[in-house]
């Protein structure tokens, strides 16, 4: 099923939600919606859902209307957030419920509906927990149920709000991979919203990156990467250091060095470059091209070390490199800075103020 | 959740002068007027308390409390649903005075309950003359009873369920609808049950309340013997005649039908808990 969103609107009182919103979702598809809270990422999928009205725009599914049918009409697999599983019903009967629903003439019978159940319990791989009620699960199984309970029925699209957000970090990666697994074994295009880039990354076919009501940009993960489209996107997609720097020609020029400038070639002017750790580079000594830096701090173990460093002008900076170059470094040392490729905000000035290096998803 | 806490055990002399003091005074102000009832009912012998039954103005009162609750609580049981689910799950103006709203005839004395009606449906009130030319009469016989008596337990039903609902949110319902529920299958197969307990509690509350009101019946009944009178104006009345054991032996359904109300109430807590274990998903 092709899902097509053209110039959608949505506003809440004074509160703009989605400003101008077009997408497409080709068949079979795994599509995560990326953003910061308040980018409209909900609000979309709730469009989708049926559970919200744009105020313009429309929404097709494979050529068909989608906005001239209701929430129940839509046949569209919603997975809440917090999973809304039916509390008095057990987890069969959770799975069963959009078939029982049916009219008379449309519902399959009995027999057929418990051996559906039987097949979905056995896809979630929860076979064996379909007496128990959902307050006897554990927060992973909940989230197999809905989705076991959401592909019930079918559906043309599947929608997951969040479904990650209530489980520790090792059930979240194990239940992403078995998503990723239902996803590939259904076929069903799917439409996931998060607010973790790692997750949006690891899980989907194209991401779609919001900000404020808008689309910042659409790409598979590495396209993001390689290209991304803003310093919005390149900010949110992971840890950035932040430089004043001159731009001309796609070139950053610093104090002692200059990088290649990702994005449009032709800007010009003075700006704040931002550029990953792992893509910062550190020489010991002082004679050679970088960045004059002290080194303050040796972070973390294992294969990668952050060193963390400041520059004369207050600026502090951190370089992830491999241990047995971390292993040169010591606090108060003198070192060379430079880095391999960088992205400018020439919106932000040259005068911005000193930054501390800050993890996208915190902010998020 | 804080009912699951271990309860700490009595120790200590503080607490046991505490639970004395608590425990006497609940006998001499519950204990003993309860025993009362039953005492006097019984005073002249079983065969003297059932004699009280055979008064035919007893029995018109038991039929009229009866056909009265049976009119009120389904009555209040459909706008407590209806109250506490648009309250609940919904946004609106005037929701806050919607809720004191509700909550009004619970500070309000009963007695105000049944004079609104008279200014509203007696002889000389605003619609008076209208009824009277219609042929209707509401105060002073038993539709005036029957009015005065839900708006004395409007709040016991609705209060029961708007905690609930509002804490149990909409997410349920949302996500019966994209399966293909359409409202009524929404509100029967997933709001109803999931509130089950907390109605069963609210009809069990209305209905003690509206066998037992009196100050609001006193002012619509007119007091006419067999025909508006219910079983708790019957006991004055039958007292005010120095029956008293026909008047302590009707008392004492209206007390019994207290305890058995506390019973039921109990029992349903119960199982409302062992469901909260089974069914409530965090």
């Amino acid at each position: 099923m092709t899902l097509t969103v053209d110039g959608v609107f949505k506003r809440f009182g004074r509160y703009p939600a989605l400003t101008g919103v077009s997408l497409e979702a080709r068949d079979g598809e795994f599509l995560t919606l990326l953003g910061p809270s308040g980018s409209g990422k909900t609000t979309l999928l709730r469009v989708l859902a049926g559970l919200d009205k744009p105020d313009q725009g429309r929404v097709f599914l494979d050529g068909t209307d989608f906005l001239a049918l209701s929430a129940r009409e839509r046949r569209v697999g919603l997975v809440f957030q917090q999973y809304a599983l039916f509390r008095h019903m057990t987890v069969a009967r959770n799975i069963a419920f959009g078939l029982e629903v049916r009219p008379t003439r449309a519902r399959p019978s009995r027999a057929a509906i418990r051996a559906r159940v039987e097949e979905l319990l056995a896809l979630a791989r929860i076979e064996g927990l379909g007496g128990r009620y959902p307050a006897q699960l554990s927060g992973g199984q909940r989230q197999r149920v809905a989705v076991a309970r959401a592909l019930a029925v079918e559906p043309r699209l599947l929608l997951l709000d969040e479904p990650f957000g209530a489980l520790d970090t090792k059930v979240r990666k194990e239940l992403r991979g078995e998503l990723r697994r239902i996803h590939d074994a259904t076929g069903v295009t799917t439409i996931l919203v998060t607010h973790d880039q790692e997750e949006a990354m690891a899980l989907a076919d194209r991401v779609v990156l919001m900000n404020q009501g808008r689309i910042e940009q659409i790409g598979a993960p590495h396209e993001l990467d390689a290209a991304p489209a803003s310093p919005f996107v390149f900010e949110f997609l992971g840890e950035c250091n932040r430089l004043p720097c001159e731009l001309a020609g796609g070139v950053a020029r610093f104090e002692g060095f200059a990088a290649p400038a990702l994005g449009d070639a032709n800007l010009a002017g003075q700006g704040v470059a931002l550029f990953r750790p792992s893509d910062a580079r550190l020489d010991a000594g002082v004679n050679g091209d970088g960045l004059p830096v002290r080194v303050i701090a040796v972070h973390g173990r294992g294969a990668v070390r952050a060193v963390e460093c400041q520059a004369l002008s207050g600026h502090r900076l951190t370089a992830e490199l491999p241990d047995h170059l971390a292993i040169r470094f010591e606090p108060g040392q003198r070192a060379r800075l430079t880095a391999r490729r960088v992205m400018v905000d020439i919106t932000r000035g040259a005068s911005s103020k000193i930054a501390m290096p800050t993890q996208a998803r915190e902010r998020a | 959740m804080i009912g699951a806490l271990p309860r700490r055990p009595v120790s200590g002399s503080g607490p046991i002068i505490l639970l004395t003091v608590a425990l006497v005074w609940l006998a001499l102000v519950i204990g003993a007027p309860m025993a009362t009832v039953f005492a006097q009912a019984f005073a002249k012998g079983a065969d003297a308390f059932l004699d009280a039954f055979k008064d035919p103005d007893a029995w018109a009162a038991i039929r009229l409390t009866l056909l009265m609750a049976a009119i009120a609580v389904p009555v209040n049981a459909a706008f407590g649903l209806a109250a506490a689910w648009s309250l609940a799950k919904f946004d609106f103006k005037g929701k806050s005075l919607l809720l004191t709203l509700i909550d009004l005839p619970l500070s309000m004395s009963p007695v105000v309950s049944g004079l609104v009606w008279v200014l509203l449906f007696g002889a000389r009130g605003w619609f008076g003359p209208l009824l009277e030319a219609g042929g209707v009469k509401i105060v002073f016989a038993v539709p005036g009873i029957v009015l005065g008596t839900i708006l004395v337990t409007v709040p016991l039903i609705a209060r029961e369920l708007i905690p609930l609902m509002a804490a149990q949110g909409t997410d349920e319902e949302l996500a019966a609808t994209t399966l293909g529920a359409g409202g009524w299958t929404v509100l029967r197969r997933v709001t109803l049950p999931n509130v089950r307990w907390a109605l069963l509690h609210g009809v069990l509350l209305c209905n003690a309340r509206a066998m037992g009101e009196f100050g609001a019946v006193s002012v619509l009944s007119g007091h006419i013997r067999g025909l508006t009178e219910t079983l708790p104006l019957h006991v004055e009345a039958v007292y005010n005649e120095y029956d008293f054991v026909g008047a302590f032996a009707c008392a004492s359904l209206l007390a019994g039908l207290a305890i058995v109300t506390l019973v039921a109430k109990t029992a349903l807590e119960r199982a409302g808990r062992v469901a909260a274990i089974k069914g409530s998903a965090a």
